[in-house]
């Protein structure tokens, strides 16, 4: 027997739908169901192997492929764009393990999975976002200690999140954070959003769609539900602001209305492209923004 | 002495707690009654060893009057005023007080906010040594008290302190200068001061003229007789027999009899 | 002058505890370790009342679970047993579930969950540590300090805070040209006085003196003490003033309590117990002061 043939028939029987077994999943959707419950919270679970190194988004990996039903459509993007190789090798993987229909277009998808960012073209109640999240506690940044991050958040105990953003200000006149914007979800929880500009935040607050982080890594899945009130940490006199494009446009399509790359010429000048890669596309065909 | 229950002529217009009806057997129209007062100190560090200081000590203060008190050193006569005062914890006896607004209450047995209350608004005491405050000045010193009881303001209570030190002859330009450096005199003249700038209702005096010279004693004399006039009830005790027997309208004895 | 804050029986156990602890420790037994099972008793049954405006001194030494008991009353440490009541309190009137309907004292406050205990402390408390670093964030600035409770109570204007820091740490004596300058730089009476500064940030009724002034040079002392004397009158604050030093006690506070092997020993007016002992440690420790 050669190896491809003992690998095949040791392999079959043992395959199920979207690759995780039932009790993985399970738990997986245990977790998402009390990360709802809770907005903003992070819950802990037992995040399993993948066939993939631990930080290169097995978190939001586990979570679609719990979620994950024959006749879904699914997108997957890495920092907006749909051709990166990560992106392209994790679309692969349920195409062959779910058989499940890819797509690059985010209104035909019926779940989303981004890392670093949120498509730019509104999502629906029909659609679910899964985001990848390396660092899940907000806190961090400010506590080393586990611990404490969990008393803190317990106790909404955020004054030193806050003197953070303070120092910021009184020592550079503006906040510091570009991406990983802390936010208060649900007026309770401090949440880190994920790596995302912070020109994606506003997009969290009171959307259609339902909002799933998970950190493989760090064994964390944490939600956002739909309509729930996502407030990034400004103070009255210093308010959070989103990235600024003025007098920029893509390349591309022209767009002056999304988030922009800034991209190197090799003559040493700079231009700019969409990052939503696929918006962009979709642009470029004629499609109008309504 | 009279223990039998008075009748209805209660001396008292204002409610007395229950604690201490002891009051109704107070005679009437006294500011202080003292009876059968007893101190003793008991000493644990040298194994429990008692040191009687004083005995059965009795009498009486009426409103207005001033009280000295007499008797061979040692014989307790500052510890019954550190009794009034509640800066010794009486053994046995009572002292009975007529305050201006809590009816008659028993100094030895009532509670400690009240005592506190009283030494803010009622009862001044006026000891043998200034307890100087680090980093304030002799007339801030003793415009403080003027201020914080009274309720004027600072530069009222300031002007009220100066025009006092300037009488007990403490020089203006010590004014602003800490009164840890001054004399013996002059801590001593400041110290009465303080105690008195704020016309306290009953004045306990413990030698307040002990390390004074004959000009200041004087002053000291007259700044008393003017609180007097003014209502105020004295008990105190002098170094000098002669001195208290000039200053005082009645002597009582403390100690065994002569 | 009402009460303000009272306290019951407040225990502070570590270890599992025994039946012959309570005969093997305390005042009389000489230690708070219990020699059977090995557990401290800190502090055992203290009970306290301080009244409005009152400053109230802990006095004994060290082991004698004086700073325990500000830590428990501050909610630093949970107590093993002990009720903590405030008076109804304008600063606490936002906070749910601290009064009963009618009732003029709050519910147990030990009792309650962590989230109001420190809407309680921050709203109703400031604390001043004997060391520095306990009560500040070295790293970050003075005015950061003093706006870290502000933030807490839920301040969000950044120019609101700075004008309220700017005053603290002005009250307090510190150049308003070091306010974004951190604690770290500064000398360890400055440090005690930006800890002042923020103890007092959420205008507290209540303010926790543990060993102040502990530490510091004699003029530097003298200053830290007047200055808590002229706000204590200015703010009409009440103090828990935790001290060895008897001539701080003496200074500062109308009523003491003597601390021994995590017992009160005694109470009473301060200068009372300065001058008319009851105890026989009491006694040891007049005897033992410096005049």
């Amino acid at each position: 027997m050669r190896v491809r043939e003992w690998m095949d028939r040791e392999a079959a029987p043992r395959s199920t739908f979207a690759f995780l077994d039932d009790g993985a999943k399970k738990d997986v959707r245990r977790a998402l169901l009390k990360a709802v419950a809770i907005p903003g919270y992070q819950v802990p679970y037992g995040s399993r192997e993948m066939p993939l190194a631990r930080g290169w988004g097995t978190g939001g990996i586990q979570i679609t492929l719990s979620l994950l039903k024959p006749d879904d459509i699914v997108k997957v993007i890495d920092q907006g764009c749909d051709g990166s190789v990560n992106a392209v090798n994790i679309k692969k993987f349920y195409e062959r393990t779910a058989g499940v229909e890819i797509t690059t277009d985010t209104a035909l998808a019926t779940l989303v999975q981004t890392r670093h960012r949120i498509p730019e073209e509104p999502l629906t109640d029909r659609q679910i976002l899964v985001l990848q999240v390396p660092y899940p506690e907000a806190l961090r940044e400010v506590e080393p200690s586990e611990a404490q991050t969990r008393r803190m958040h317990a106790e909404a105990d955020y004054a030193r999140m806050w003197l953070h953003l303070y120092e910021d200000i009184v020592r550079f006149g503006e906040i510091r954070i570009s991406y990983r914007y802390p936010c208060t979800v649900n007026g309770r929880h401090v949440m880190d959003p994920s790596p995302i500009p912070r020109w994606d935040v506003p997009k969290l607050h009171m959307a259609d769609a339902l909002f799933l982080f998970g950190a493989g890594r760090e064994r964390r899945i944490y939600a956002i539900p739909p309509h729930t009130r996502v407030e990034p940490l400004e103070f009255e006199d210093h308010r959070f602001r989103v990235e600024d494009f003025s007098g920029k446009s893509c390349a591309r399509c022209g767009a002056t209305d999304t988030f922009l790359d800034e991209i190197l010429m090799p003559d040493g000048s700079q231009t700019h492209y969409c990052s939503d890669s696929g918006h962009c596309d979709k642009r470029r065909a004629g499609w109008k923004p309504c | 002495m009279t223990t039998a229950p008075t009748t209805q002529t209660s001396v008292q217009p204002t409610a007395v707690p229950a604690s201490n009806s002891v009051a109704e057997t107070s005679s009437r129209g006294s500011m202080l009654t003292i009876r059968n007062l007893s101190k003793t100190f008991r000493l644990h560090m040298l194994g429990g060893v008692e040191l009687p200081a004083i005995s059965e000590v009795s009498f009486e203060v009426l409103p207005g009057e001033f009280v000295g008190l007499s008797g061979p050193s040692g014989a307790g006569k500052s510890t019954v005023l550190k009794c009034i005062h509640r800066t010794y914890l009486a053994t046995s006896g009572e002292i009975l007080y007529r305050s201006a607004h809590r009816g008659t209450v028993d100094l030895v047995s009532v509670a400690e906010g009240e005592i506190l209350e009283f030494r803010r608004t009622e009862i001044g005491f006026v000891s043998q040594f200034l307890r100087v405050i680090p980093r304030v000045g002799a007339q801030d010193l003793v415009a403080e008290p003027i201020r914080l009881r009274l309720g004027v303001d600072l530069e009222t209570a300031r002007l009220r302190a100066a025009s006092l030190l300037d009488r007990l002859g403490i020089p203006r330009k010590l004014f602003s200068a800490y009164p840890a450096t001054f004399s013996g005199g002059e801590q001593q003249r400041v110290n009465i001061a303080r105690a008195v700038a704020w016309e306290p209702r009953l004045l306990l005096l413990d030698e307040p003229t002990a390390s004074l010279d004959k000009r200041s004693v004087d002053a000291v004399v007259e700044l008393f007789a003017q609180l007097r006039e003014n209502g105020a009830t004295m008990v105190g005790v002098f170094h000098d027999p002669e001195l208290l027997e000039r200053i005082t309208d009645r002597v009582v004895r403390i100690g065994a009899e002569p | 002058m009402e009460a303000l804050l009272r306290a019951h029986g407040i225990t502070r156990r570590y270890g599992p505890g025994c039946a012959l602890c309570l005969d093997s420790t305390g005042a009389d037994a000489g230690t708070n370790r219990c020699p059977t099972c090995g557990s401290v008793w800190a502090c055992r049954d203290v009970s306290l009342e301080l009244r409005a405006e009152e400053a109230l001194g802990i006095v004994g030494e060290s082991g004698s679970g004086k700073s325990t008991l500000v830590k428990l009353l501050h909610f630093d440490d949970p107590a093993t047993s002990g009720y903590l009541e405030l008076a109804r309190l304008r600063q606490l009137e936002g906070i749910g579930g601290i009064y009963a309907d009618g009732c003029d004292w709050s519910r147990d406050l030990f009792s309650m969950d962590r989230y109001r205990q420190r809407r309680v402390r921050d709203a109703s408390m400031g604390i001043v540590y004997q060391h520095p670093h306990l009560g500040l964030r070295m790293g970050v600035s003075s005015g950061g300090n003093v706006a870290e409770r502000l933030l807490s109570a839920g301040w969000r204007s950044i120019g609101a805070m700075r004008q309220r820091a700017s005053h603290l740490l002005e009250r307090t004596e510190i150049p308003l040209s070091r306010m974004d300058e951190p604690p770290r730089n500064f000398s360890g009476g400055m440090q005690q006085r930006v800890q002042i500064a923020k103890a007092l940030s959420g205008d507290p009724p209540i303010l926790l003196l543990d060993e102040v002034s502990t530490g510091l040079d004699l003029s530097v002392q003298a200053r830290v003490l007047d200055m808590i004397r002229t706000l204590r009158e200015e703010l009409r604050l009440s103090m828990v003033v935790v001290s060895h030093d008897l001539g701080v006690i003496h200074l500062l506070c109308q009523r003491t309590m003597v601390m021994k092997n995590g017992q009160v020993v005694e109470s009473g007016l301060t200068d009372q117990i300065l001058q008319d002992p009851q105890h026989g440690y009491t006694q040891l420790l007049v005897a033992s002061q410096l005049q």
